[in-house]
C-alpha cells in the first residue's frame, strides 16, 4: 500500500520508487512460490458442531425495541447483543421510541412487517403492545421481553420486580425492625403508580411489611421516576421524622435523589436508603461508596445481556413454533452493600468493548 | 353594567390577584400551621421554601417573558439540556470554567434564536419556542448527551454550594432565589430595560411607534431567561447530585406558567412583577409542602394543581381581558 501511495505524494521520486516496487512483488511471489511447495495437508475430521451453527446465524435479522435507548439498561443489553451480532454475522435493527408508546406501537409495528426472525424488546407496559405482539407470534416471529412483561405472553429475561420489593422491604426489616432498637419508621417511595414495574414492587413490599406491626410506613408516594421529586418528598419526610429509619426506592435514577436528601441531612449513618437498579457503576456502586444508598439490588445488566444473546443463539437454530410454550429466565440478581462490593460488582459500557 | 365583583377584582391599587393569591396563601399557610403537626417551624419554613426555589428561579426568568408579552416554553428543555451537557462535559475530563462557559454560552445561543424568531421572524413564542424545546431536547439527546441522567461530577468545587450549601441555616437555593429575584426585579423597575419591557409588553405596536426597539428588547429578554435557567438547572444539579433530562417531558414547564399565572402576571403582557412570582411560589411551595406532608399521592396533587391553574386562568381572564387592539392570531 505504501508504494502505491508514495508517487502520488513526491512525483519526483516517483521512478526511484519503481524498482523497490518491483523488488517487491517478486519477493512476494517467491515467498508464495516457497508456501506452495511447503504446502500442509489438512488433516483429521471436520467438527459437525460448526457448520449448521455458523449458518444458522448468518444473515438473520434481530429487532431491537427498547422502552428508550437513552438509559444505561437499553445501552447495556445492546452492547452485549452487539458483539454477539458482530462475531455470528446477523443483523441487529434498532428501533428507539425515546419513551413514547405511541412512537414504541409503529416502531413495533413497522418491524413486525419487515418480519425479523426475532424481535428483543421492553414493553412500556403490559397492554401497550400486547395486540401487536400476538400478531408477531402468529406470524412466526418470537419475541423475548426484557424487564417487563406484556400481557400477551412471550419469553421472558430480567427482573421479577415483586422479587425485587420483597428483598428491599426484608433489607429494611432487618435493619429497622423488631430487636434494633430503632424506631422502625419506613418511607417508600414508588414510580409512576400505573406501571407495571412499580406496581409488582410495592406489591412485595407491601407483602413483606405487612408482617412486620413494629414497621411503620409514615409516607407512600410516588415521585414519577424523577430524582427531583423524591429529593423534595425525602426532605419534608425527614423533617416531619427526624426519627426516620429507612427509605424503600425503587429505581436508582430516581432514589439518587431520596439518597441525596438523606446525605445533606447528614443522616446516611442513621437512614437506611435502599435502591434498585441495573447495577451502572455510577448509578450503583460509586453511590453505594459515597453513601447515597446503604444497599442496592442489582439486576445485572451484563447477566441478562448474556441470557438475550443465549436465547437468540438458541431459537436462530432451532426457531420455536408460535404455539410453544413460553417460558421466564429471572435474572438472579445481586444485593450489593458498601461492604461486599469489588471491582466486579457493578458494570461501566467499557465492559462491553 | 358589570357585577360588583368584578369591579372589586378590577380596582387595583395593587394587582388585585396578586391579593387574592396572598390571602389564599396566609389562609392555607394558617390553616396549615394550625391543622398539621410539624408544619410550622423554622426547619419545614426553609424547606418549604427550599422545595421551590428552582420553580421560583425559573418563574422569575418566565415572569420577564410573559411580562415582555410572550412566553417561553422551552425554558425547561433548555435549563435541562445546558446543564446536563456542561456536566457531561466536566465528567469527560473538561476543566470546570472552561465547561461552564461553554454552557453558558450555549444557552446565550439559545436565547438568541428564541428572541430572533420571535421578535424578527415574528413567528408567535407559542409556536416557536414549543418547536425549539423539541429541537433543544432532541439535538441535545442525540448529539450532545449519551444518558438521560448525568450524574454530577465530583470535581465541581464551591459550585456544589449552589444546591447543598447553607449560610445561617438558609438553604443556598433559596438564597439564589432571593438574589435572582431582587436583580431582576429591580432591573424591571428601575432600568431603561425594564420599563421598555412593560411598555413593549403592554402594546407593542405601540411602543414600537414611541420609539422603543422592541425587536432587540425581546432578544435580551430571551437571553436574560436563558441565562437565570441555566443557573436554575445548576441549582437543581447539585442539589440532587444529578441532571435528569426527562423533566424536559414532565409538568414543570406548566407549573411554571402556574405560579406566574398565579401571582397575578397577566398572560396578555405587560403587568405585574417579581412580587407576583414570589407570592406565586410561596402559594404553591406551601400548598406542596402540606400535601407532601398529608401523604397525598402524587397524582392527586397534580389534579389538584390542574384546577388551581384553570381558576387562575380563569381569574386572569376576567381581570386582564384580551385586548382587542393589539391581540393577535396565536396570541395567549
Amino acid at each position: 500500500m505504501k508504494t502505491t501511495a508514495y508517487p502520488k505524494r513526491t512525483g519526483a521520486r516517483r521512478f526511484s520508487a519503481r524498482p523497490l516496487l518491483a523488488a517487491g512483488l517478486l519477493g512476494l511471489a517467491s515467498l508464495a512460490y516457497s508456501g506452495a511447495a511447503q504446502a500442509i495437508d489438512i488433516e483429521g475430521i471436520p467438527d459437525p458442531t460448526i457448520e449448521p451453527y455458523v449458518a444458522a446465524m448468518k444473515g438473520k435479522t434481530i429487532g431491537y425495541v427498547p422502552f428508550s435507548m437513552s438509559y444505561d439498561l437499553s445501552q447495556g443489553w445492546y452492547a452485549g447483543m452487539k458483539i454477539q451480532a458482530e462475531e455470528l454475522g446477523y443483523e441487529i435493527v434498532v428501533r428507539d421510541p425515546n419513551w413514547n408508546t405511541d412512537v414504541g406501537v409503529q416502531a413495533m409495528e413497522q418491524l413486525i412487517n419487515s418480519k425479523p426472525d426475532i424481535i428483543v424488546l421492553q414493553n412500556p407496559d403490559l397492554q401497550s403492545y400486547a395486540k401487536l405482539l400476538k400478531r408477531g407470534t402468529e406470524a412466526g416471529i418470537n419475541f423475548i421481553s426484557v424487564n417487563i412483561a406484556s400481557a400477551y405472553p412471550t419469553y421472558y429475561i430480567g427482573e421479577v420486580w415483586q422479587l425485587n420489593g420483597v428483598k428491599e422491604a426484608e433489607y429494611i426489616v432487618e435493619k429497622c425492625g423488631e430487636g434494633t432498637g430503632r424506631s422502625g419508621k419506613v418511607a417508600i417511595i414508588q414510580g409512576i403508580l400505573t406501571s407495571a414495574a412499580s406496581a409488582t414492587q410495592i406489591r412485595g413490599v407491601t407483602e413483606v411489611l405487612s408482617k412486620h406491626p413494629e414497621i411503620q410506613v409514615v409516607s407512600n408516594q410516588s415521585a414519577n421516576w424523577d430524582a427531583g421529586k423524591a429529593n423534595e418528598i425525602t426532605k419534608t419526610v425527614l423533617q416531619q421524622h427526624p426519627d426516620l429509619c429507612g427509605v424503600i426506592g425503587f429505581w436508582d435514577g430516581m432514589d439518587i435523589g431520596a439518597g441525596s436528601a438523606v446525605k445533606e441531612a447528614g443522616l446516611q449513618d442513621q437512614v437506611f436508603v435502599v435502591s434498585s437498579g441495573g447495577g451502572n457503576k455510577e448509578a450503583a456502586c460509586d453511590r453505594l461508596e459515597d453513601g447515597t444508598y446503604s444497599a442496592y439490588f442489582s439486576y445485572d445488566v451484563r447477566e441478562q445481556a448474556q441470557d438475550i444473546n443465549s436465547l437468540i443463539r438458541i431459537f436462530l437454530q432451532n426457531p420455536p413454533a408460535p404455539d410453544a410454550p413460553k417460558f421466564t429466565l429471572p435474572t438472579r440478581g445481586r444485593f450489593l452493600t458498601k461492604d461486599n462490593i469489588g471491582p466486579g460488582s457493578c458494570w461501566t459500557m467499557d465492559d462491553f468493548k | 353594567m358589570r357585577p360588583i365583583g368584578l369591579n372589586l377584582l378590577r380596582s387595583r391599587k395593587m394587582g388585585t390577584q396578586e391579593m387574592i393569591v396572598f390571602l389564599i396563601f396566609v389562609a392555607l399557610f394558617a390553616g396549615f400551621s394550625v391543622f398539621l403537626p410539624g408544619f410550622l417551624n423554622a426547619n419545614n419554613i426553609a424547606l418549604l421554601l427550599q422545595a421551590v426555589s428552582v420553580l421560583g428561579i425559573l418563574s422569575v426568568a418566565m415572569g420577564v417573558i410573559v411580562i415582555g408579552g410572550a412566553i417561553d416554553l422551552s425554558i425547561v428543555a433548555l435549563m435541562a439540556m445546558s446543564v446536563a451537557w456542561t456536566l457531561q462535559l466536566i465528567n469527560g475530563g473538561m476543566p470546570v470554567p472552561a465547561a461552564l462557559a461553554i454552557g453558558l454560552a450555549s444557552v446565550a445561543l439559545v436565547g438568541l434564536i428564541n428572541g430572533f424568531l420571535v421578535a424578527y421572524v415574528e413567528i408567535p413564542p407559542l409556536f416557536s419556542t414549543l418547536a425549539t424545546a423539541g429541537c433543544i431536547y432532541g439535538f441535545g439527546r442525540f448529539v450532545l448527551i449519551s444518558q438521560d441522567t448525568v450524574y454530577l461530577p465530583t470535581n465541581l468545587g464551591v459550585i456544589e454550594e449552589l444546591g447543598k450549601g447553607r449560610v445561617f441555616g438558609v438553604p443556598m437555593p433559596v438564597i439564589v432565589f432571593a438574589v435572582i429575584a431582587a436583580v431582576v426585579g429591580l432591573l424591571l423597575k428601575y432600568t431603561k430595560f425594564g420599563r421598555f419591557t412593560y411598555a413593549a409588553g403592554d402594546n407593542r405596536a405601540a411602543a414600537r411607534i414611541t420609539g422603543v426597539p422592541v425587536r432587540p428588547l425581546i432578544v435580551a429578554q430571551f437571553v436574560l431567561s436563558a441565562f437565570i435557567a441555566f443557573i436554575a438547572g445548576l441549582v437543581q444539579a447539585t442539589a440532587i447530585n444529578s441532571m435528569n433530562t426527562r423533566i424536559t417531558d414532565s409538568l414543570l414547564v406548566y407549573e411554571i406558567i402556574l405560579v406566574v399565572v398565579l401571582g397575578g402576571i397577566g398572560l396578555s403582557g405587560g403587568k405585574g412583577g417579581i412580587r407576583n412570582v414570589v407570592v406565586g411560589t410561596l402559594l404553591i411551595g406551601t400548598f406542596l409542602n402540606g400535601m407532601t406532608i398529608m401523604d397525598i399521592q402524587f397524582t392527586t396533587q397534580n389534579a389538584i394543581k390542574g384546577l388551581i391553574l384553570l381558576t387562575a386562568i380563569v381569574i386572569d381572564q376576567i381581570v386582564n381581558p384580551r385586548d382587542e387592539q393589539t391581540s393577535q392570531q396565536g396570541d395567549i
